[in-house]
């Protein structure tokens, strides 16, 4: 085994397990690149249910009444949500295709939904399944138009509510525009906070997607069937042309929030914010910036071909020099550490109850910028004493061999590890010692 | 991650016994920064209830004026305070509260991250600093020990920096033995910012049973947990607390409403567990931004630049609104849509650490707030 093995199981993967195929060891670089394919859905997330139908759900629980909703959002949390997140991190702790994974929670997180947002939690999940990861080695421009037109995205930035004041909805109800989506979507998900859009581009562009909505908004009053899908609504579009970032777009209806988005998706300030992002992420906490550039060029050149993209950040030379320069997020350390030490059993209390103390519970970032990706915010004093806490507790159960466990980190563990594993009083602690290192910590 | 600076205390002195977290405090004052994070609505909280200007740019929101079924509380003839905030008007009444209206940082786009690290990072910049206005301050007072406090699993930027600060998160995790913490001390010695992350994490403090017992309702029982922390003699003196949620795009009404009635109660759990330091105590909230004049399309309101500022304390100037009033009107509006931020944040950070904290102002100018000698700190702030 070699460093560039350890590199590419940590930092292009979700860790070591016994498990691990011969090729990381023959070939490490070329492991991860082989990853970059289009993928199906995994056959242990076939069998939850579509957004749509948790949407209409929800939808029809609203008609009938608070109390309902109330109901159904609680049976749906417990039985679709809980469920799927539960088969969602198993999936990551088995499978052959860690970098597949990497990537989706890497997009899942560009493109945060939150259940800070209650009301749509249980869908989200069908979300990322749906928006996000068919995506992930195919094109920018289609992720982004499939997540800015998924009914989850459309509620939980309030889209669903926006109406164009001279729109015949608009005119006969005095409801008017809710700019949060239109403003996300330039800050977070395109351009970048300085990607160079004005409260006037927030406008308009707020205008433009006036009527993009979903069937499960359900006035108690109406009768009209409730669908749970995306809809466009031309009586809520603001008419008429519109400028969004210097251009006019004359298309009506719905082909105008399209035609907005494509340009979105070729700007140079988005190939540069995503290039950040993906920099930041896979090679360090204050991105290079001839990194970022190359990678900018790459999203540009192909118009934004993520397979492209992702084979490009592989193919960084800083992403191979330093063994160790970020600290794992608590999802990443939770289940590296899972597959470090072969789980056999995966079970509630060691997956999600150790996330929720360390404060990332899947779908649930604090807004929608979604995660942190530094190490200032994942590696505080009090973080670190629970991280070492989930340590000790998981190897109690464990009984992998410290030796064997050590074998899996031979080109990255520092003499010190190695001494005090040896001089450890119990086996557990051994394993231990080795999972609250730095050297586990961070990737 | 930056070197910290710390004082290394044998683990577990914290608990009890003499010469602690703080061997000599240079204050026995204590400040509380309650960051309220995505946006409050300044006009819901504080609404200018009989202003034609008001009840007509939010037609289904403005809140009632005083003497009407779910009306304001009456404060000084122009403004109210929203009826779910009615536990903090005795507090008014009692000259223990002031407002500090239309105000927010030097920041003027509508972020909330951008916003956010300029509320915290206090250089008048997104990015300007990679530590907190609030750390400078603490590290411009005291080198001696921890005197912050951050209550959660991670540290806001407001209170991250060279300067100690103690921290406390709930767990259900175990406690883990000294001797693998002893041991462990060692794998952690070649790693610079896991050792010293390490060190600082063994410099535990311990909440009171009764302060644990608080659990439930999340901002109560971080302000219970900090106030009985600050209260003790050789406990921290200075404190971020934080609140989520308050980014009202749709249904405020309901929403403020709830989110009214826990930040009164966490206030109100601040001034119980402080107990006879209360005196001694300001508590300053605040939140990145504002909303605009007008309520959208959805019965909430979008981001908009001018806020406002709470201020509590045994000792503060209180019952009154202050600040200068920019009016409505769209023409008097900033960018014609949100509250015109007439008043700085700076301004009150800067007189409330003069004031309260007796940091002299040249080092505020030149390490807390740097370039904002333009902002003048404000003064009359505290009784005393």
């Amino acid at each position: 085994m070699t460093v560039e093995t350890s590199i590419a199981l940590g930092r292009f993967g979700l860790g070591p397990s016994p498990r691990t195929p011969d090729a990381v060891r023959t070939a490490p670089r070329e492991w991860v690149q082989a990853q970059v394919r289009a993928a199906d859905v995994p056959q242990a997330l076939r069998m939850f249910p579509s957004s749509a139908s948790t949407m209409k759900a929800l939808g029809e629980a609203a008609r009938e009444g608070t109390e309902a909703l109330k109901r159904v959002t609680g049976e749906r949390y417990r039985e679709v949500f809980a469920a799927e997140v539960m088969a969602l991190v198993a999936h990551r702790v088995t499978t052959d295709a860690p970098f597949l994974e990497r990537m989706v929670m890497f997009w899942s997180n560009h493109f945060t939904v939150s259940r800070a947002k209650a009301v749509i939690g249980p869908a989200i999940p069908a979300f990322e399944r749906e928006a996000i990861r068919p995506h992930v080695f195919g094109r920018f421009e289609d992720m982004l138009l499939a997540a800015a037109s998924h009914p989850v995205m459309l509620d939980y930035l309030d889209n669903h509510l926006s109406v164009g004041p001279a729109s015949p909805a608009g005119q006969r109800s005095g409801r008017s525009l809710n700019e949060n989506l239109a403003r996300e979507l330039l800050e977070l998900h395109t351009l970048g906070v300085n990607g160079g859009y004005t409260q006037q581009d927030v406008r308009a562009f707020a205008q433009v997607l006036t009527g993009w909505t979903h069937g499960g908004v359900a006035p108690r009053k109406s009768t009209a069937p409730i669908t749970g899908t995306f809809v466009y609504r031309d009586r809520m579009h603001e008419p008429g042309p519109k400028r969004v970032l210097g251009r006019r777009y004359e298309s009506a209806g719905i082909e105008q929030g399209r035609a907005v988005l494509r340009a979105l998706a070729r700007h140079p300030s988005t190939a540069s914010f995503v290039a950040t992002k993906l920099v930041r992420h896979f090679v360090a906490d204050a991105p290079p910036a001839a990194d970022v550039a190359r990678i900018a060029t790459v999203f540009l050149d192909t118009q934004g071909d993520l397979a492209a993209v992702s084979r490009a950040v592989v193919q960084l030379g800083a992403a191979w020099e330093t063994a160790l320069p970020k600290v794992k997020s608590p999802v990443e350390l939770v289940i590296s550490t899972h597959r470090a030490l072969g789980m056999p059993s995966l079970r509630r209390d060691t997956l999600l109850v150790p996330l929720k103390t360390l404060g990332q519970v899947p779908f649930s970032a604090a807004s929608p910028q979604g995660w942190p990706d530094t190490a200032d915010h994942w590696l505080s004093p009090e973080s670190l004493k629970q991280r070492i806490a989930f340590a000790r507790a998981i190897a109690a159960r464990s009984t992998v061999s410290p030796d064997e466990l050590l074998t899996q980190f031979a080109p990255i563990a520092t003499d010190q590890l190695r001494t005090w594993m040896s001089r450890a009083p119990s086996g557990d602690a051994a394993v231990a010692l080795l999972l609250a290192s730095p050297t586990f910590q961070r990737r | 991650m930056k070197r910290r600076t710390f004082v290394q205390l044998a683990t577990g002195l914290a608990l009890a016994g003499p010469g602690l977290a703080l061997a000599a405090a240079p204050t026995d004052r204590r400040l509380v920064v309650v960051v309220l994070r995505g946006g409050l609505d300044a006009l819901h909280a504080v609404p200018p209830t009989d202003d034609p200007d008001y009840r007509s740019a939010r037609p289904t929101l403005a809140v009632p004026p005083p003497g009407q079924p779910d009306g304001a509380l009456a404060l000084d003839g122009v403004f109210g305070l929203h009826p779910k905030l009615a536990p903090l008007h005795p507090l008014y009444r009692e000259h223990e509260l002031f407002v500090l209206h239309a105000a927010t940082t030097s920041y003027r786009g509508r972020s909330h991250f951008d916003g956010q690290n300029q509320l915290e990072n206090g250089t008048g910049r997104p990015f300007g600093a990679s530590d907190g206005w609030l750390n400078r301050a603490i590290a411009a007072l005291y080198q001696g020990g921890r005197l912050g406090l951050a209550l959660g699993p991670s540290v806001p930027l407001m209170i991250q920096g060279d300067a100690g600060v103690a921290t406390w998160a709930d767990s259900p995790l175990p406690s883990v033995d000294e001797d693998f913490l002893d041991r462990l001390a060692h794998v952690y010695a070649p790693d610079a910012s896991f050792a010293s992350t390490f060190a600082q994490s063994r410099q535990t403090l311990v909440p009171s049973t009764a302060a644990i017992a608080e659990r439930g309702k999340e901002l109560t029982h971080a302000a219970t947990v900090a106030a009985d922390f600050l209260v003790r003699d050789d406990g921290p003196r200075i404190a971020v607390v934080e609140s989520t949620g308050w980014d009202t795009h749709f249904s405020q009404q309901r929403r403020l409403d709830t989110l009214f009635e826990q930040l009164s109660a966490a206030l109100l759990a601040l001034r119980a567990g402080l107990r006879e330091q209360w005196a001694q105590s300001v508590v300053v909230v605040v939140s990145e931004f504002g909303r605009t004049v007008a309520e959208n399309g959805s019965r909430g309101t979008d981001h908009g630049v001018g806020g406002l500022a709470l201020v509590l304390g045994g000792s503060v100037a209180g019952g009154r609104v202050v600040g200068d009033w920019p009016g409505l009107q769209t023409g008097q509006r900033h960018e014609g849509r949100d509250l015109q931020p007439a008043n700085a944040y700076e301004a009150l950070f800067k007189g409330l650490l003069i004031e309260h904290l007796d940091l002299s102002p040249k080092a505020i100018e030149a390490r807390v707030f740097p370039q904002s000698a333009h902002l003048r700190p404000l003064s009359g702030l505290l009784r005393r």
